[in-house]
């Protein structure tokens, strides 16, 4: 649980960050949006005190952040930096055991944990391991710095704005590997992004900033249908609500009893998904089956309507 | 209130408390040979002046050492050197028995010391207050102008230095003009012979990485060799090309170190000409050949002005390296301030050494900082002038 | 194809050759006595006799040996201080140092290092160490306050102390750069030490010298001849270290 109370940060005269209260429940992700310059990263580095605070308290677990020397503290904090920031220097396999190795971990349990993190992200160990960091794809990059801020398993994964530099398909499949992992380890994950739709998608609750203050901090469903503020009206995107908030619901949740003819969508689809599919290929209903290849019932492009309008 | 120190301080108070109570201020010799007898500050002056110049050593060392305001450590640095200066005169005629013409007064390791650590501290307000190009060359004016009125009025005339000076005065003028005319000749050599052969490299890249390594490997050949090696051709041509002795070539002398000074000084006028040619943006070269100017145009006005400060900064690094590289000259009779050096060491005399060092290093700094501010002027207005 | 391939393996075959000639001449300087001998006059000696050329040579090499290595160590402990947050406050005064200090003329420190020292070699070690500290100090200035910064933060994120940045990220991240100034730095030491002979240290100069004395032209010629050898194999060498640090991490080399 990271518990951030009344923090402050100002650079001379400037209030960069403004008295953000949140508190982060454990095993959840959080994602911080707001316009560029609004404080999202230097919220974020205060919480590994790569920046102090001028005023306020964050504690981890229920213990004060400053409690240990701040090298200490970085070390149980994963911190995937915007822009990756590999070490040119040092291959892909080094890069990645840099905090165990930091932490003093045995030659061999940090050969296994990078195999590991290098084979869930499918870069093949053998290939990619001596390799060095700009002999890979951007996107190859990308993974690297995440798996580097994930090696020493720890509690607590710092993200800015992991995914932007890749492709839509390329990130698509970041952001799934990303919600595996969190639901395997049990991570708690700050993640910084601009994208509304990735925030949607990947947020246990949503953070909005703007100019330093912290406007609006829900679950997903709640920004889309109460903003807070026309700035967070805007920033959600008003024509796009009703997309993002089936975004949210998976098939699974929208089955109506009933059959339909035609290709079967599998029940952990989103429902934005199957209204898509129900509009594009003009049929009223589609047939939905469960992971083992069941018939489970039908969606229709009325039971979605009606989920797709504000909720009371 | 809480005192605070001054880091820098901290160092310079350190080596004036050691130049000022540990170390001699001056040395005085029987002759100008004979090994010399160290004298502290209070007994190389005259009963007031001692403690008056330690009193001035140990203030400004204090305005040093704590957290002073700019201006004031401005000023002591300035009053420290300038009764430094004044003071090691007195010393000089106060050390000297009536009438000796032997006795030489020298100033010993502890002036230098206090020299050096008012030196930096002058030198540390200056670079914090960030002067402009201009305001850089004013102070050089100003300080040349005040070591100038020294050396006029007198002063220093009983230091050894100067006796050194007063017994070739003659000499030290020919020396002295010698030295400027092979630096500053060769200089013009190397850059009216360099930009074409730059521009050259610039445009037919074949040639280019062939040049600038025959270039390189010039640099590596040791200068005093560079300059024997010469000798033998420039002998050849002097006896052999008719009219060539008539202009002043020989074997040994002042050609062949202006040759060699001259090939030395090809390296940087070229390659800093084809970088500086390289980094002309493409998008003002197309803009120029768009608006259908020739070649010819397109070199004077776009790439020529643009590559100008690169070029520039070869040019200060020549000029330095030539005003030091010219006291070899020496040694195969070329003259300069060299044929000081060289007779100093020989001798071991070293104010006479002094009397050929300190010219040249005065000489080479002087160029620095002009060209500097030169080079800092030009590239600002360029700067100016493309909109951000 | 085989163009490339010719292209490709003559520098590293011109550097064989002449490491082969270098070594030949250093000690069999005999063999070429043919070679030097039109350069004399008199039935003077075309070798240098008054004293082993391998000797000289391995003299000289070590005179800038010592003087590189103990300014390397000096100039980069200097510029690693004034990177750190206590020292930062020296880091403007010491570029203009450096910039003052580059104004001196190399013959003009050795020479005033004497009264000091003495002659011999010490004067010269002086000389060389001043001298090659500048470029050493200024590259390496130039390598830890140029690192990528979202590197060294990432360094920072990941847990390492101050020290550990240092020695894990900051130095070899600035390797080929300080490597570069002690590449400067040995050839300008190569050249200057042979100026060293004229406060009597025992370095290649000694050759040139004695030439320049007895105008016996076969003499400067082979001293000259062994020290740019020596710098232009010694150049060649540094750099290419360099490219090899430079281009594991992925910098463009000029
Ligand atoms: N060290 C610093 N000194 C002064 N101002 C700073 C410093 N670091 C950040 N700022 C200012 O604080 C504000 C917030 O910066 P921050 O990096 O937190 O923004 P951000 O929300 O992450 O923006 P982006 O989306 O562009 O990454 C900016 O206006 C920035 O200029
Ligand atoms: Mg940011």
């Amino acid at each position: 649980m990271i518990e951030i109370e009344g923090i402050t940060k100002r650079y001379d005269a400037t209030t960069v960050v403004d008295d953000v209260s949140m508190l982060i429940e454990p095993r959840t992700i959080a994602v911080i949006v707001g316009t560029s310059g609004s404080g999202k990263t230097t919220l974020l580095r205060m919480i590994n005190r790569l920046v102090e605070p001028t005023s306020g308290v964050i504690r981890l677990d229920g213990a004060d952040n400053r409690s240990l020397p701040g090298y200490q503290l970085r070390r149980s904090i994963g911190y995937a930096i915007q822009g990756h920031g590999l070490f040119p220097h040092r291959t892909v396999a080094q890069n990645i055991g840099t905090v165990p190795v930091l932490l003093g971990w045995e030659a061999a349990r940090i050969k296994r944990r990078v195999d590991e993190l290098m084979t869930l992200y499918q870069l093949d160990p053998q290939a990619f391991g001596p390799r060095y960091p700009h002999e890979l794809s951007g996107g190859q990059q990308q993974r690297v710095g995440v798996a580097r801020a994930l090696a020493a398993e720890p509690n607590v994964l710092l993200m800015d704005e992991p995914f932007g530099a890749l492709d839509p398909i390329i990130r698509n499949k970041a952001q799934e590997d990303l919600l595996a992992i969190q639901k395997r380890f049990g991570t708690t994950i700050i993640l910084v992004t601009h994208d509304m739709e990735e925030a949607v998608h990947m947020g246990d609750k949503i953070a909005v900033m703007d100019a330093g203050k912290l406007v609006q901090y829900a679950k997903p469903a709640e920004i889309l249908a109460k903003p807070a503020s026309a700035f967070v009206e805007t920033l959600v995107g008003a024509s796009e609500k009703p997309f993002r908030l089936l975004s949210l619901g998976r098939v699974r949740d929208a089955v109506e009893t009933g059959a339909a003819e035609g290709e079967a969508i599998p029940d952990d689809a989103s429902q934005r998904d199957a209204l898509a599919e129900l509009l594009w290929s003009g049929r009223p209903a589609l047939p939905v089956k469960g992971a083992d290849g069941r018939p489970l019932g039908r969606v229709t492009v009325d039971g979605l309507v009606k989920r797709a309008a504000r909720p009371a | 209130m809480t005192i605070r120190f001054d880091k820098l301080g901290v160092v310079i108070a350190a080596i004036v408390s050691y130049a000022a109570f540990a170390a001699p201020f001056a040395t005085f010799r029987a002759n100008r040979i004979v090994p010399g007898e160290a004298r502290s500050i209070l007994d190389a002056l005259p009963a007031a002046a001692g403690p008056l110049l330690l009193a001035i050593v140990v203030g400004a060392a204090l305005i040093a050492l704590l957290k002073t305001p700019l201006i004031l450590r401005l000023a002591a640095s300035v009053v420290a050197l300038a009764a430094l200066a004044l003071l090691i005169g007195v010393s000089g005629s106060f050390l000297t028995p009536e009438g000796n013409t032997f006795a030489r007064i020298s100033p010993a390791s502890g002036f230098w010391l206090l020299i050096f650590a008012f030196t930096l501290l002058l030198a540390d307000v200056l670079t914090r207050l960030n002067l402009s190009p201009w305001a850089r060359v004013g102070v050089l004016v100003v300080a040349a102008a005040a070591i100038g009125l020294l050396l006029v009025s007198g002063s220093w005339n009983s230091l050894s230095i100067l006796k050194e000076y007063a017994n070739r005065a003659d000499s030290f003028w020919a020396e002295g003009s010698k030295h400027v005319t092979l630096a500053l000749g060769s200089l013009a050599a190397a850059v009216i012979s360099g930009l074409p052969l730059g521009i050259l490299c610039h445009r037919v890249e074949k040639l280019r990485a062939g040049v600038l390594n025959v270039l390189n490997i010039i640099q590596t050949i040791p200068s005093i060799a560079l300059f024997g090696l010469l000798i033998a051709p420039l002998g050849w041509v002097a006896t052999h090309v008719p009219g060539a002795a008539a202009l002043g070539i020989r074997g040994i002398g002042t050609a062949p170190a202006f040759v060699a000074l001259f090939l030395y000084s090809l390296l940087p006028v070229v390659a800093n000409t084809v970088v500086g040619l390289a980094g002309v943006p493409r998008a003002a070269n197309d803009a120029a050949r768009g608006m259908g100017m020739t070649d010819r145009q397109r070199l004077f006005g776009v790439e020529f002005p643009l590559a100008f400060p690169v070029i520039l900064t070869g040019i200060r690094i020549v000029l330095v390296q030539n005003i030091g590289l010219a006291t070899i000259a020496a040694l195969i009779g070329g003259g300069g301030f060299g044929v000081f050096v060289f007779q100093g060491v020989g001798q071991t005399a070293m104010d006479l050494v002094l009397l050929g060092a300190v010219p040249t290093v005065a000489m080479a700094f002087a160029a620095a900082i002009i060209l500097d501010a030169v080079i800092e002027m030009t590239s600002t207005r360029r700067r100016e002038a493309q909109p951000a | 194809m085989k163009e490339a391939g010719v292209k490709a393996w003559l520098p590293s075959l011109l550097r064989l050759v002449l490491v082969v000639l270098l070594i030949a001449f250093v000690t069999n300087p005999g063999w070429f006595e043919p070679l030097l001998k039109p350069l004399t006059e008199n039935n003077a000696p075309a070798i240098y006799n008054q004293g082993s050329l391998l000797t000289l040579t391995l003299l000289h090499l070590r005179t800038v040996l010592i003087a590189t290595v103990a300014a390397t160590i000096v100039a980069v402990a200097l510029a690693i201080l004034v990177t750190r947050p206590a020292g930062v406050e020296f880091l403007p005064l010491s570029r203009s140092l450096v910039n003052i200090g580059q104004t001196f003329p190399p013959v003009a420190v050795l020479a005033l290092a004497v009264p000091a020292v003495g002659f011999g070699e010490k004067p010269t070690l002086i000389a060389l160490f001043l001298y090659g500290l500048l470029p050493i100090f200024e590259n390496a200035l130039t390598g830890l306050t140029t690192l990528p910064a979202n590197v060294v933060e990432a360094a920072r994120g990941a847990g390492m102390t101050g020290w550990q940045r240092l020695v894990k990220i900051e130095l070899p991240l600035s390797a080929p750069i300080i490597l570069g100034g002690i590449r400067l730095s040995v050839v300008i030491s190569l050249a200057t030490a042979t100026i060293g002979s004229t406060v009597a240290a025992r370095t290649l100069g000694e050759v040139i010298i004695a030439g320049l004395l007895s105008n016996n032209l076969a003499f400067v010629l082979q001293g000259g001849l062994i020290v740019a050898a020596l710098a232009v194999l010694i150049y060649d060498g540094l750099s290419a270290i360099e490219r090899y640090t430079a281009r594991r991490m992925g910098q463009e080399t000029a």
